[in-house]
């Protein structure tokens, strides 16, 4: 019991110390910030093709494609202020199947960051640029070929493509397409979603030049078409077109939750 | 004729011929906006018109190593002579003869377009290429493939260099390079486009004339002169088919443009048969007994055909002669015949 109270107080202490340590940071200067998406299915490790897991419709299936944009990255100093990723370093595109693109690098200003807010899909201002400023991981002929809806111009935000028993034509695919940004000239539903997680809980993120930090989120494919309304694979195979995205997008706005913190 | 009359007319007879030559050597590869037209709508500011660029656009256009087995391009369905249509397919046939479902518009006046395809899904002409090329009723390739076939090409990266001082082939460059050759399609040397412009002696006939006026009462709220269409969507009352296609709505999800499609032309209407999304009427006249007769009551019918007891236009028999009269004044044939625009 002794031995304990010691062990707390001289924890309490060591973190005290470390606490006035708190290193000064120069905003002028800039240091990288990563942002993990792990990919998650409820409480396991999502795997691609092989694990099988159920939706809550109670139907089997199997992830065989996961891809969804994030882009428009925006964060929280603890001393109130923001910044705002610049455009032509804001897209990045998550693929399951692609290791490298689990965790985008930003490079921000010095400092304690409390909240990173970031968008699923690609911003309405960004879907209307014209075509020589679409390249990168937005290049209609590059790495967004599989995510571009060429009949009716515009990103797909997010793919979840997969496999169930529950379906009977179709080799019992399934393939789920979300995208729409609002229209052009006319208004069409749209499917962007702002994410805003507040990283105090579960550990702000400390960025110095001299040492990167990781901002560790859970992202729960799950969430994708269990939520306010649950997706059953056998009413619904294909989604193709923006307002039939709409109940998954509003799903996914809930299917990223911050971990951890790594400074 | 005296010799000094003589000399004149040889001097003006050369200096014809001299002019004509030009026209044919060197014809002009710029983007000029006709007299009579408004504002053309595309950007031209980010995409500077060359000879180079638009000769490069051209190949590409008539070039089947744009589809997956090189057996299309883009000349197949848009084919000069038909006002860049596919004559004479009620909807155009694609690799493996796959039938889509439309019928193939004419590239024509496209810099004035606001936007792309029947149902208006495509809003920059710069990002139009991509459709068909990975569409698989129509071309079934990928992007990628074709950017990395044209890299390998014997042919294309000196051309690329040529256009835009560089080999390196962009999607950006590609797809301008196809803009510049669509851009310049422009057809406005019909004998409606001389008359209003005011060249020397051209009057509409009497019966034209009438037609014209019937044409601005009936038809000219959404065939807009000197377009002949404001590129709105509507719904003219046609039937509803088994595709079901939905028009406008696949884009918008919006119920109030359920089976609007886009406003089409009216220029070059006799080279273009046949007429509609679907290509389901083949005749001018077989256009007009619709209006007058077959007109449906389908969701979202324009009320411009909901003015009389029966749904439709109110046209005599005598009035659509005369109406036709005036739309074959809208025919360019030079448009077909400008070699500027020759495979
Ligand atoms: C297999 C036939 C086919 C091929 C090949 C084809 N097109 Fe088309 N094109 C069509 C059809 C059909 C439409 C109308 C489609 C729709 O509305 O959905 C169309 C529409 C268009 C339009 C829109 C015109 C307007 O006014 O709305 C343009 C521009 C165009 N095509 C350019 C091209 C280019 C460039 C290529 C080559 C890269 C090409 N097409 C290849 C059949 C074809
Ligand atoms: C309320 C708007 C509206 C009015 C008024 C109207 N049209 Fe149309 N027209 C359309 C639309 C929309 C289409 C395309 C419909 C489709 O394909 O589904 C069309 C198609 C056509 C076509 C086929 C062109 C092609 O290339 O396929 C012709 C020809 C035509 N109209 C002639 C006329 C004439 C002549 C009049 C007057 C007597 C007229 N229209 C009045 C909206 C209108």
């Amino acid at each position: 019991m002794k031995k304990l109270l010691i062990i707390t107080i001289a924890a309490i202490l060591f973190t005290a110390c470390k606490k006035d340590k708190t290193p000064a940071y120069n905003t002028s200067i800039k240091g990288e910030l990563s942002i993990e998406f792990d990919n998650i299915a409820g409480s396991s490790d999502l795997q691609l093709n092989t694990a099988s897991y159920t939706n809550a419709a109670g139907e089997n299936f199997k992830v065989t494609k996961l891809k969804y944009y994030v882009s428009n990255f925006v964060l929280t100093n603890t001393n109130g202020t923001t910044y705002t990723v610049p455009q032509d370093s804001c897209y990045f595109l998550i693929d399951e199947s692609d290791e490298s693109t689990h965790d985008p690098i930003l490079r921000v200003p010095e400092g304690e960051y409390k909240t990173l807010t970031f968008t699923v899909g690609v911003d309405s201002l960004r879907n209307t640029k014209e075509i020589s400023e679409r390249v990168g991981v937005l290049d209609p002929a590059g790495t967004a070929a599989d995510m571009y809806w060429g009949w009716n111009s515009g990103y797909i935000f997010l793919k979840l493509e997969g496999t169930s028993p529950a379906i009977t034509g179709m080799g019992g695919a399934f393939m789920y397409h979300v995208g729409g940004f609002g229209g052009y000239s006319s208004a069409t539903p749209n499917n962007l979603k702002v994410i805003t997680l507040d990283l105090t809980a579960r550990g702000t993120a400390k960025v110095k030049q001299t040492k990167s930090a990781n901002i560790h989120l859970m992202v729960d494919v799950l969430k994708i078409i269990n939520g306010s309304v649950n997706i059953s694979f056998a009413t619904t195979d294909m989604i193709h077109s923006i307002a039939p995205g709409v109940p998954l997008a509003n799903n996914y706005a809930s299917m990223f939750t911050h971990d951890h913190t790594e400074n | 004729m005296g010799r000094k009359h003589w000399l004149i007319f040889f001097i003006i007879f050369v200096a014809g011929i001299a002019a004509c030559n030009k026209n044919d050597i060197a014809p002009s590869i710029s983007f000029q906006k006709p007299t009579n037209f408004p504002e053309p709508v595309y950007r031209f500011a980010s995409n500077t018109i060359t000879k180079e660029r638009f000769e490069l656009g051209k190949k590409l256009f008539y070039d089947p190593i744009l589809s997956a087995n090189s057996t299309i391009s883009c000349g197949s369905c848009h084919i000069q002579t038909s006002a860049f249509t596919h004559h004479g397919h009620i909807v155009s046939h694609g690799i493996f003869d796959r039938m889509g479902t439309r019928n193939s518009p004419p590239i024509m006046n496209l810099a004035w377009s606001t936007s792309f395809m029947w149902d208006g899904g495509i809003v920059d002409l710069d990002l139009q290429a991509i459709a068909p090329i990975t569409n698989h009723v129509e071309m079934d390739e990928t992007m990628e493939n074709v950017l990395n076939k044209l890299r390998y090409s014997s042919q294309y990266p000196a051309l690329f260099r040529k256009a835009y001082g560089s080999e390196e082939i962009t999607t950006s460059n590609f797809l301008k390079a196809l803009s510049q050759f669509m851009l310049l399609c422009v057809s406005n040397n019909s004998r409606y486009d001389s008359i209003t412009r005011g060249d020397a002696g051209k009057s509409f006939t009497a019966e034209e004339q009438e037609g014209y006026n019937i044409f601005k009462q009936k038809c000219n709220a959404c065939h807009t002169e000197p377009l002949f269409t404001d590129y709105s969507f509507h719904n003219n009352g046609l039937s509803i088919s088994s595709v079901n296609d939905e028009g406008h709505y696949l884009i918008t999800q919006n119920e109030a443009d359920k089976y609007t499609f886009k406003v089409p032309s009216l220029r070059n209407l006799a080279y273009t048969a046949p007429y509609m999304h679907d290509g389901r009427l083949l005749t001018l006249d077989g256009v007009l007994n619709h209006y007058t007769d077959q007109v449906q009551q389908t969701p979202n019918l324009d009320p411009a055909f909901q003015q009389n007891t029966k749904p439709g236009l109110a046209l005599t028999a005598d009035e659509k002669i005369k109406l036709v009269t005036f739309l074959n004044t809208l025919n360019d044939k030079s448009f077909l015949l400008d070699k500027r625009f020759a495979e």
